[in-house]
């Protein structure tokens, strides 16, 4: 099975690190990826700010650079959702264009959908003995519908404590531009979400989408909470034997 | 072409009429608690609905071939309504709407009229252009009441006065009341049953002198001409058997073609808007009964425009349910005046923009009020694909120049992958020279929220040095 890993633009620029621990978990569960290097970025950003002529263009260059392979692997709900949800869109009903989404739609995959669906393991033998509450963000529960994918994957962690987050399924204002742009109502939506995760109790929250978990870890850490923010891909590639990262 | 007025002028963009919203602590608390309770409501009958899914499609599916079909419609409910002894009025906008009720009710000779909550009068602000005409119209519904005695504006769809509590009602009522009808007796507390007997009793007096009703409807069947109104507090009953001439302002998106229909909305809409399994008072009727005058006026408004947008026409199956305002995060925190429309909430966000057009800076903003966050499409009990309309009218807003640009250099560096990997050995390398707070609108993050380290190495780097962490 050829899989690409699309390691997203956020990812391989902000968050290195998740990229790794993808790369290092699916090794260990026997699948080599590769990282076709013409990828950039899925263009959501440009797509859902209204700049649609970008968003074709990077749409374009993404399909180009992961077509031809058995899996896409995802590590962000939001960008599988755009290549599987919004490219069809952009595409329009036919052409080749349509096709080659059509196809690299149908074998896009978020990292746990690979880890169960493909792979059909739900225990990937990591260990993390930290207390962890987890947030669907709202491109994995509504968009892609991840459902719990992620909390069967984290209930078979060892070590770990899961414990649930109040108000889970509510946004937490991230929203791409929406927090510069609506940035006193962001803000609000973090802090009610920030809220919720001190009251868990938890020292990580984990999630499946970096940028989300940006911008409430940007605050947990303005606030000093002593909370950590954590990649879910962070989380199932830790063992006893090689720790966090 | 003259803008669509939708009651309320187009002002200040939303983000700054949410900026003062967001932080006024007790719209704040006022909201999370009725938005809270409803949604938990709502959520607890749709659960309990074992069809929901398939009556929320038939829902979509009636809508959607009424409004295709809606030319044929809208003749046939002429035609249905006229043959009842009803008379029906086109309004091409809201001017030509106020002036028809206005000509209706001066015919009349009455100069106060009654009035059924209506979200179609409120669009068209109706109240005012009667005003304007010496006729007063007094609200009868209870939180209508509250926002007119207020002098206020409604901020929610369903529940006009969600931004008040109790407290600031029974201030309202002891101050205002007694200039518009019976005040409110002097030892007035602020239990919910004493602040509905004290609307109960100032009503009841209304209702039984007024002549004259004007109503708006939630369905009108095109077979057989009748007009469906749903409300919870009797008042409506009321206001629509009572008075000898009833007036129903009513958009032409509203119409459905057989009573059969009814089957799926009367399921719908009370469990998406009130929570309700079954809506408390749903009255009927058919033309105009003996010794009453019924008008029918159709209002375009800006409608005929919407059905031509392949997209946004989704808006018009809208049945005002408000589900999705409920459970919008970005409406819970600002509440329905942040909006500037009688249309608040993700549903105004698209319809707004789309009625309206994007002229104002108000209403080039509607589109971006929401994280899209995708709770509004999921309890849209019509399936409107709101995030998507919201999307497509993004992609149709003029955007400011400086957006532009960096929207452009961003699509620049993100073409190229080489580009990209250039980008980010720059910003590995002064990775350290990032500053706490950032300058202009980029400091709308800074100001609340760190900024994440950028790393030594992206990934893309680490790939090439590692062999994908193989070396």
């Amino acid at each position: 099975m050829r899989v690409a890993l699309f390691v997203t633009c956020v990812n391989d620029t902000l968050f290195p690190g998740t990229g790794r621990a993808v790369v290092r978990l699916l090794r260990r569960l026997g699948v080599e990826v590769d990282f076709p290097r013409a990828q950039t970025c899925c263009g959501q950003m440009h797509a859902n700010t209204g700049y649609r002529e970008e968003a074709v263009r990077l749409a374009r260059r993404s399909v180009a650079a992961l077509r031809g392979y058995d899996a896409v692997v995802v590590p962000s709900g939001s960008c599988a959702a755009m290549i599987r949800e919004q490219y069809p869109k952009l595409a329009g009903p036919s052409g080749p264009f349509a096709d080659a989404v059509a196809h690299v739609a149908s074998k896009t995959y978020e990292l746990t959908e690979f880890l169960i669906d493909v792979l059909g393991t739900t225990d990937v033998g990591a260990y993390f003995p930290h207390r962890v509450t987890y947030h669907p963000t709202c491109h994995s529960l509504r968009g892609i519908r991840l459902g719990d994918r992620p909390l069967t994957l984290l209930r078979q962690v060892k070590g770990l404590e899961l414990v649930p987050l109040p108000g889970a399924e509510e946004c937490c204002g991230f929203g791409g531009t929406f927090a510069l742009k609506n940035a006193d109502v962001s803000a609000a939506m973090c802090a009610d979400k920030v809220r919720a995760v001190l009251d868990t109790g938890a020292e990580v929250l984990c999630a499946a989408d970096n940028s989300c978990l940006m911008h409430i870890g940007g605050m947990l850490g303005r606030q000093k909470s002593g909370v950590r923010v954590m990649h879910l891909a962070e989380i199932l590639c830790s063992t006893e034997a090689v720790g966090v990262r | 072409m003259s803008v669509t007025f939708l009651g309320m002028p187009a002002t200040r963009p939303f983000p700054r009429n949410a900026a003062r919203a967001v932080r006024d602590s007790q719209l704040r608390f006022n909201l999370r608690k009725a938005t809270r309770t409803i949604r938990a409501k709502r959520a607890s009958v749709v659960a309990e609905a074992p069809d929901w899914a398939e009556l929320r499609e038939a829902g979509r599916a009636i809508k959607e071939h009424t409004l295709r079909n809606l030319d044929k419609y809208l003749v046939q409910l002429e035609e249905s309504v006229t043959a009842a002894g009803g008379h029906v009025h086109w309004a091409a906008d809201a001017a030509e709407a106020n002036r028809i009720v206005a000509d209706l009710v001066k015919a009349t000779g009455e100069t106060e009229v009654v009035k059924v909550k209506s979200m179609a009068t409120q669009e068209i602000g109706l109240n005012e252009a009667l005003l304007a005409q010496g006729i007063t119209a007094y609200e009868t519904d209870l939180a209508e009441l509250i926002v007119q005695l207020g002098d206020d504006r409604p901020s929610h769809i369903l529940v006009p006065a969600i931004h008040r509590n109790r407290a600031e009602i029974r201030e309202i009522f002891a101050e205002h009341m007694s200039g518009w009808g019976r005040p409110a007796p002097e030892d007035l507390t602020d239990d919910p049953a004493a602040l509905a007997e004290a609307a109960r009793l100032h009503l009841r007096e209304r209702f039984l002198k007024t002549k004259v009703a004007i109503s708006g409807a939630n369905f009108a069947i095109a077979e057989t001409g009748t007009m469906v109104v749903l409300e919870s507090e009797g008042n409506g009953r009321m206001c629509l058997t009572l008075p000898r001439t009833l007036i129903s302002v009513v958009g032409i998106e509203k119409v459905l073609p057989t009573w059969r229909d009814l089957e799926v909305f009367l399921q719908l809409l009370p469990r998406s808007s009130t929570g309700e399994r079954m809506n408390p008072y749903t009255s009927m009727w058919t033309g105009a009964a003996e010794g009453q005058e019924f008008h029918l006026v159709l209002l375009d408004n800006g409608r005929t425009g919407v059905l031509a947008d392949e997209v946004g026409r989704q808006a018009l199956r809208c049945i005002r349910c408000s589900a999705c305002l409920n459970v919008c995060p970005v409406y819970e925190r600002t509440g329905g005046h942040a909006y500037g429309s009688v249309y608040p909430g993700p549903i105004g966000a698209i319809l707004t923009p789309q009625l309206r057009g994007m002229g104002s800076e108000l209403d080039r903003s509607l589109p971006y009020a929401s994280s899209l966050c995708g709770a509004c499409y999921e309890v849209c009990p019509v399936a409107i694909d709101i995030p998507s309309v919201l999307v497509e009218l993004r992609a149709r807003a003029p955007h400011p120049w400086a957006e532009r640009a960096g929207m452009a250099a961003a699509g620049w560096v993100l073409e190229r992958s080489g580009r990209l990997a250039r980008m980010q050995r720059a910003g590995g390398r002064l990775r350290r020279l990032v500053p706490r707070r950032l300058p202009g609108p980029l400091g709308g993050w800074t100001d609340t929220r760190d900024l994440p380290k950028v790393p030594e190495e992206s990934f893309r780097e680490w790939w090439d040095r590692t062999d994908g962490g193989r070396r």
